[in-house]
């Protein structure tokens, strides 16, 4: 079920794709995400207000904490490698599983479209 | 009890800067900071990265920009308390505020700067559902304060990270058994740190367990055993006894004790009047730099900069109502600093020719 937001976009880009985003209560949105301005999927994330500011990208996009930590449900093929410093940040995350990515390292691409991510939980501890 | 004119919680940039502003009027300032060393994420997270987008500096480390702030502050003479978090604050009915640490260090001042960025950095707790019950002394802890406590004792620490690999080292010489858990098979460390601790699990002296993760915590009233979860198609369970599990998985930010302060919070920040002068919903308590918000609000330091200068102008009038406070350029004025050193341009020597 897309959310309101979609329906208010006046037209609709070609360079957009839709990817779909399980927020951490359990609720899919399908999301329009540009791939013309540079965005990584924690912003797209950021941009719709999927999870609570202050809970999500806290190091603005650096792999430097892991609070943007994603589990990647499809096109795993096409993602980018893991850096050493996504790895090292996994590392020290908690609720890791094989899907596990930082979704600041996931750049938006063409080829992403239909992509489906859920938002890990969020360690408020 | 210190007092002083301004006091600034956090001393990352915005917070040391503000300290430069308030020295031009004459200001005092006292910061506060829940880190041990000064510059806030900058020093704590990444010293190395260059940043781009300070005006003037078209690329400057962060580590080296906190160094700068310090020398330029240097001749107001800020007074630092480290180490320690704001916890709680008193308004006096003289209008001056008592802000009190967690290690119970007084501070008093009549203008409080709240320059706290994402939070005071805390260390990550594992999610275990009973961990809380054993900390405070009852066999978890989350950073080593002394290494002594542990002379003689099992412990367990989890994590793959420097500290973890460092403390497994120092502590295979003081404690009866040391065990490192940690998720993967590769370590992340100092490479010298990853060959020694590779050494001594080969003559025993660390018990290595990778590719396992805690998962659990056994115990009456103290600590007696964790439950380590190895990874595999059988997700396998071991019950290893224990005096100590010490996590060690790096810090993260959290508004913490401010978030209950009586300030109006939103989005996890602090809301102020941007309109004016950053002040918050409590007169004479000010938020600047990342930790506050208002609509169009840009965490950037450069913002954190501009919104010390606008502060400060506010913070001296509260300070100083009678006084009328005419804005000088440094060029023209100089810098004169409370060490007794003065900086200023060179005078143009005008010699007539007769």
């Amino acid at each position: 079920m897309p959310n309101r937001r979609d329906c208010e976009v006046p037209f609709f880009k070609m360079s957009d794709i839709k990817i779909t985003i399980i927020d951490r209560e359990g609720e899919a949105h399908l999301v329009d995400a540009p791939t013309d301005m540079n965005m990584n999927l924690m912003e797209v994330i950021r941009t719709h207000e999927l999870a609570p500011e202050g809970t999500i990208g806290i190091c603005g996009g650096m792999a430097m904490c892991a609070s943007c930590q994603c589990y990647m449900l499809n096109k795993d093929h096409l993602l980018p490698e893991k850096s050493y410093e996504e790895e090292d940040m996994l590392d020290q995350a908690f609720f890791v599983q094989e899907n596990s990515r930082l979704s600041c390292q996931i750049p938006i691409d063409k080829e992403l479209e239909g992509l489906e991510v859920k938002i890990a939980p969020y360690n408020a501890d | 009890m210190i007092k002083t004119d301004m006091l600034i919680i956090g001393a990352g940039p915005t917070g040391l800067f503000a300290v430069f502003e308030a020295g031009l009027l004459k200001l005092k300032c006292h910061l506060i900071d829940a880190l041990p060393q000064p510059g806030g994420q900058c020093s704590e997270i990444y010293p190395k990265k260059p940043i781009y987008d300070i005006p003037a500096f078209p690329e400057i480390l962060a580590g080296d920009l906190v160094d700068n702030l310090m020398e330029q502050i240097r001749p107001f003479e800020p007074g630092f308390t480290l180490g320690e978090r704001a916890e709680t604050i008193e308004k006096l009915e003289d209008g001056s505020f008592i802000v009190t640490t967690s290690e119970g260090t007084k501070h008093q001042a009549p203008v409080v700067v709240i320059a706290g960025g994402l939070g005071s950095f805390e260390p990550r707790k594992p999610p275990i559902p009973n961990i809380a019950k054993f900390e405070n002394r009852n066999g978890v802890a989350y950073m080593i304060r002394e290494p002594e406590d542990y002379r003689g004792k099992r412990v367990v620490i989890a994590g793959g990270g420097d500290s973890a690999l460092d403390w497994a080292i120092y502590l295979s010489e003081v404690a009866s058994e040391v065990s490192l858990v940690h998720r993967r098979n590769e370590f992340r460390g100092a490479l010298d740190s990853v060959e020694k601790v590779s050494e001594l699990a080969k003559i025993g002296k660390i018990n290595l367990i990778t590719e396992a993760e805690v998962v659990g915590l056994k115990g009456a009233e103290t600590l007696e055993s964790v439950v380590i979860r190895h990874k595999g198609e059988a997700s396998e369970e071991e019950i290893r006894e224990t005096d100590y599990f010490i996590p060690l998985f790096g810090l993260s930010p959290k508004l913490g004790p401010i978030a209950n302060w009586g300030l109006e919070i939103e989005k996890n920040a602090i809301k102020v009047d941007n309109s004016y002068d950053y002040q918050t919903n409590i007169p004479g308590i000010y938020a600047i730099g990342d930790v506050n918000t208002y609509p169009g609000k840009l965490k950037l330091i450069l913002c954190g900069f501009h919104e010390a200068a606008i502060m400060c102008q506010s913070a001296y009038q509260r300070i100083f109502p009678d006084k009328k406070y005419v804005m000088k350029y440094t060029t023209v004025s100089g810098v004169n600093g409370f060490d007794g050193s003065k900086k200023e341009a060179k005078r143009e020597v005008v010699k007539s020719i007769n």
